[in-house]
């Protein structure tokens, strides 16, 4: 009997670790919805198109985080190209000059799918999002704010992925 | 002073050093257009700092409060959300600031395919971005002409408006062959695209026959689509003769409009011709004279 109970508490304590932990991972994952659309302008997208843009695109969100936090350019490559890279990269290039970081942690997205094209070579979405974003002045904390605001981005389709192309924030609607 | 009366004073003395506390130092604007000086005055003492950072860019500007702080003509060009943080030893102010796109300055236009058959429906696809001379995508409506000429024969036009900085058209290719101009315009900017309209699949394919002693001698009807465009040499043309269960092929590229070859002739033998998909006429070797 005693053993029974020993395995059971053994089990309880182990789910309970599995459950922090789970909770632990997905405490920096943002949560995203995606707006439901069969055809958005000349082309259908695909439950399988949509899923690995989302993933690419929330993807991206990290890849900036990362490079604007450790102003880092090349963390950029993986997610970004054309303009969208260039202008980030210019802005880990400011922050490096002035000495300051941010940290950008996407929290919630709202993603809908905006335009594919007809040839499946770029693809649309607006994403209303949230994030917080801290700002550090060597090293010292300046601000941390919560911000909402809506992001477009152009993705394309390259070798193993899809990459963001043009990355711009819409003024308020 | 009795105990009441300083607790009053107390409350009037932190009331308005919470007041001072929360008077703005500075008037953000909530949005500028990319590329506009930004001039701000600033009120108090003493040394504070400017922040304007996002993604789109990153600034700082140290200050001494009570003067103006400027940003020049192109300093800050990036369309984007930013936040703006003025932060002293013991303060701190942020807001929040939208700088937006300028006036249309580029377009980027897809056009595909760059070559199709002629008298497809909806068969070629316009996509335009625009964008203002800071690589900024216009996201204001703007109206975008899509025009689509082809060296004999009327231009066609259609006016879309633009949404979230893409403009999008399909339209139809012409009846007849040849290079089309597919133009785009926004005000003045335009930018310009070739398509190549190439004949569509041949329209009633017919062979002829004639005997050449003991060869057949075959020689098909010049090919055209079925609205009349010449289709273009080097397209193969297929013969096929088939005798007692045996098959014969012969495939002839296009020469001058026509395919031309011969055969052995097989009594009871029966010759068809195809290029494609589609199949001509078929003829029997004892008919041939």
């Amino acid at each position: 009997m005693r053993r029974i109970l020993s395995n059971c508490g053994q089990t309880l304590m182990l789910l309970g670790l599995f459950w922090t932990a789970c909770i632990a991972l997905g405490a920096d994952r943002p949560a995203v919805r995606v707006e439901p659309s069969d055809s958005v302008g000349p082309r259908a997208v695909e439950a399988q198109t949509r899923s690995s843009v989302v993933r690419d695109y929330v993807s991206a969100w990290k890849g900036m985080s990362r490079a604007l936090e450790k102003n880092n350019a090349s963390l950029l490559d993986v997610d970004f190209l054309g303009t969208a890279k260039d202008k980030l990269a210019d802005t880990v290039q400011d922050q490096r000059k002035l000495g300051l970081t941010t940290r950008y942690e996407d929290r919630k997205h709202n993603i809908a799918f905006a335009f594919y094209s007809p040839e499946g070579m770029s693809i649309q979405l607006v994403d209303s999002v949230e994030y917080d974003v801290q700002l550090l002045d060597h090293g010292q904390v300046i601000v941390k704010r919560h911000v909402r605001t809506r992001y477009l981005a152009v993705l394309t389709p390259t070798e193993v992925r899809w990459k963001v192309r043009i990355f711009q924030a819409l003024p308020p609607q | 002073m009795t105990a009441r009366l300083k607790a009053v004073l107390v409350s009037v003395l932190l009331a308005a050093a919470l007041a001072a506390a929360q008077t703005s130092r500075v008037e953000f604007p909530r949005s500028i257009a990319a590329g506009d000086a930004l001039s701000l005055s600033t009120t108090g003492n003493g040394k504070a700092t400017l922040y304007i950072v996002g993604p789109g860019q990153a600034l700082r500007r140290d200050l001494q409060l009570g003067d103006k702080v400027a940003f020049g003509v192109d300093e800050i060009h990036n369309a984007g959300h930013y936040i703006v943080v003025l932060a002293g030893p013991s303060f701190s102010e942020t807001a929040e600031l939208d700088v937006t796109a300028r006036q249309p300055s580029a377009l980027s236009f897809l056009a595909k395919p760059s070559r199709l058959p002629v008298d497809r429906p909806d068969g070629i696809s316009g996509v335009v971005y625009v964008f203002d001379p800071f690589q900024n995508l216009v996201v204001q409506p703007t109206n975008v002409s899509f025009e689509l000429s082809e060296s004999a024969g009327p231009t066609r036009s259609r006016t879309v408006s633009t949404r979230d900085g893409l403009a999008w058209v399909r339209m139809d290719s012409a009846p007849k062959a040849g290079a089309a101009q597919f133009l785009a315009r926004v005000g003045d900017l335009t930018e310009k695209r070739i398509v190549q309209q190439v004949p569509a699949e041949p329209c009633n394919l017919r062979m002829n026959a004639h005997r050449s002693g003991n060869r057949i001698e075959l020689e098909t009807d010049p090919l055209r689509d079925c609205r009349g465009n010449a289709v273009p040499d080097g397209t193969i043309v297929t013969f096929k003769e088939t005798y007692q269960g045996t098959e014969s092929t012969v495939d002839v590229p296009l020469k001058r409009g026509v395919a031309k070859t011969n055969m052995p002739v097989y009594e009871g033998g029966l010759i068809s011709v195809a290029t494609g998909v589609v199949m001509g006429n078929e003829i029997q070797t004892k008919d041939v004279r």
